[in-house]
């Protein structure tokens, strides 16, 4: 069974049917986090979410209180809320964006103030429309009721945000490519170094990129202190997180569950979270944390939903997006799909991702419709090598970005656990399950 | 002559001015061309790279990056319909093609009555509801053959404007409030927090 009694951080009030408006964000504790900030030093904020050890959400997870400490010397210029959910099977940002941007909001003015920032941009999915229209609403009522702009609440602290609509690309949700589109470019990733935009970020000036749920935990890491929050979870994973489950549940849908201490299994089977498998089906394995994660087979379920945890195990929990395959899913099929994405999104900067992404999905759609030889098997790991040599986890990189050295992930995971299977397309002539 | 209304063009002047670089302004600017043109047409892209203060072989460039920009004329409603791995295992790839037949035209093209513009989509970040559709980047929700249907029929009738509006991200999304304070006195606040905070730091060691 689940273990549920964590308070619902971040979700808290997403099951109201007005949840988006200013009117129920106030009569559900909204702004109290950034009142409680703005009287305290704006070191001292940034010393709760240290102590809160809150990992970035956006898919990296890299410490949020750690990214900001990088800045702590020497002043930053803008702080970019990343709202470009794209990774496949994630929707969690979606929901939040769309159920509670207010809360967003707030979160983003606090870090804001701990950061010393003036400026903020909010870059959300162009695909969002309705996000959009809710976040630039939740932003002009922030000004309305003095939340945002000069002299908020009173004090001496000035803010403004810009909503900066994204235009339809996965790429972008790479920070550095998300610079460029900020910067009115195409979203093609920097070359490292600098690593960080807090060296070199939007306009080549100190820049920090936050994911909208990471934004979304500071108001009540505010209020109720860090130490609150790092007692939920367990080891370098704490506090609660959101989990995208989809594919082949009863209940697909995004649940905010307490880190370590819940596992796969219950997530999926639980009857208050995935309620389990449509009904007469089998699990035949599942992708723990976004198509650029390696799949796991059954025999995982129990491990636990934390970060360390799952990166043991040889795969990630990245953005949180859980995938259940059945005993009906085709995993050529569904490889095949995963690396068309990849294929469809590479940039096209790196050799080793434009060429491989597309070379590898043409072969898996011919083995799909009948045209599979053995040796295909032994070329597709083969590319798969020369896109990230050695095949283990994380990945080696031969790409200025993590998308190319994503797409070896899901045809090594298929190949490996279900070479049979793929024998049986090249042998069969095609498909098994048509 | 502006090629954008009167009232577009001041809504591109002050998205520029957000920004402390004109090219930023960019993909918004696309958006409003692509939303009073229908699609990003060349006198579009001319007015961008004015506004911006860049060419227009940049600005055609940069479109030409992003799904959502259109550099040919698509129709009044453009259906997407997603494929992606959670779609694909609730039949994303049937609805797709039960979509092509009842708007009669192939994925990618435009329906003989410029009504439609059929796309297969990569994730639209809508997965309980796979497989996911949207009509011009609305979510419809219509998980079905027959609720995509519909659908379709309410399209044609005119009967969906209020909800789905033709082409439009930004046009119901209007920026209100600002910082309005001149940028000197948020200069003075930031020396002066500055100041405050190293001073802190030192009485602290």
């Amino acid at each position: 069974m689940a273990t549920l009694v964590a308070p619902r951080i971040v979700t808290a009030r997403t099951g109201y049917d007005d949840s988006y408006t200013l009117a129920r964000f106030l009569a559900t504790g909204g702004y109290e986090g950034l009142r409680k900030a703005l009287t305290m030093f704006p070191e001292d904020v940034a010393l709760e979410v240290d102590e809160a050890s809150l990992l970035g959400r956006g898919g990296a997870g890299f410490p949020a209180g750690r990214k900001w400490s990088m800045l702590r010397k020497s002043p930053v210029s803008y702080l970019v809320v990343n709202g470009d959910e794209s990774e496949p099977a994630t929707f969690k940002d979606h929901l939040l964006l769309e159920r509670d941007p207010n809360g967003i909001v707030e979160g983003i003015i606090i870090s804001a103030y701990a950061l010393q920032v003036n400026q903020v941009f909010f870059f959300v999915r162009g695909e969002f429309a309705l996000g959009l229209e809710r976040v630039q609403h939740a932003v002009n009522d922030a000004y309305e009721h003095g939340a945002l702009g000069s002299k908020i609440f009173g004090s001496d602290f000035s803010l403004d945000i810009v909503v900066h609509p994204g235009a339809g690309a996965y790429i972008c949700g790479d920070e550095t490519a998300l610079l460029e589109a900020l910067e009115g470019k195409r979203g093609f990733p920097r070359i490292k170094p600098p690593f960080f935009p807090a060296v070199s970020g939007l306009y080549g000036e100190p820049t920090v990129v936050n994911n909208v749920e990471t934004m979304a935990n500071i108001p009540w890491i505010v209020l109720n202190g860090g130490e609150a929050f790092a007692a939920l979870g367990a080891g370098r994973s704490k506090g609660t997180r959101l989990f995208a489950l989809a594919g082949r549940v009863k209940n697909p849908g995004v649940y905010e569950v307490e880190m370590v201490k819940n596992t796969f299994r219950d997530l999926i089977y639980d009857p208050a979270l995935g309620g389990g498998l449509l009904d007469g089906h089998t699990i035949k394995a599942f992708i723990p944390g976004g198509v650029s994660a390696p799949w796991f087979g059954p025999d995982l379920l129990d491990t636990p939903l934390g970060q360390d945890e799952v990166g043991e195990k040889g795969s990630m929990l990245g953005s949180g997006s859980v995938v259940v395959f059945d005993d009906t899913t085709c995993v050529v099929r569904a490889a095949w799909r995963i690396t068309k994405f990849f294929a469809r999104e590479s940039c096209g900067q790196c050799t080793p991702c434009r060429e491989g992404s597309g070379w590898i999905e043409r072969v898996l759609y011919r083995m799909e419709h009948g045209g599979g030889r053995v040796e295909d098997l032994a070329l597709m790991l083969d590319l798969c090598d020369n896109i990230a040599p050695g095949g283990g986890w994380p990945p080696q990189q031969t790409t200025i970005c993590p998308l190319g050295p994503s797409i070896p992930s899901s045809v090594t995971g298929a190949i490996s656990m279900f070479r049979s299977e793929f024998i049986r397309h090249v042998e069969g002539g095609g498909c098994p399950f048509d | 002559m502006s090629h954008l209304r009167v009232d577009l063009r001041q809504r591109a002047e002050e998205l520029v001015a957000l920004y402390p670089r004109p090219r930023s302004a960019m993909l918004p600017l696309l958006h409003l061309a692509q939303e009073q043109d229908g699609y990003v047409s060349p006198e579009g892209i001319a007015e961008v790279a004015e506004l911006t203060g860049t060419t227009t072989a940049d600005v055609r460039g940069t479109a030409a990056f992003y799904d959502m920009f259109h550099l040919e004329p698509v129709g009044t409603y453009v259906v997407g319909v997603c494929t992606n791995i959670a779609c694909l295992l609730s039949g994303g790839l049937e609805l797709l093609e039960h979509a092509s037949s009842t708007l009669g035209c192939a994925v990618g093209s435009t329906s003989d009555d410029g009504l439609f513009t059929l796309e297969e989509t990569e994730c639209l970040a809508d997965c309980n509801f796979a497989p996911c559709v949207q009509v011009n980047h609305r979510f419809v929700r219509t998980r079905s053959a027959e609720t995509f249907d519909t659908l379709v029929a309410e399209l044609r009738d005119g009967r969906r404007q209020h909800d789905i509006p033709t082409h439009g991200t930004l046009l119901r999304v209007r920026r209100a409030g600002g910082l309005h304070a001149p940028k000197r006195e948020v200069t003075a606040q930031r020396e002066e927090a500055k100041a405050a905070r190293e001073k802190r730091a030192e009485e602290t060691t």
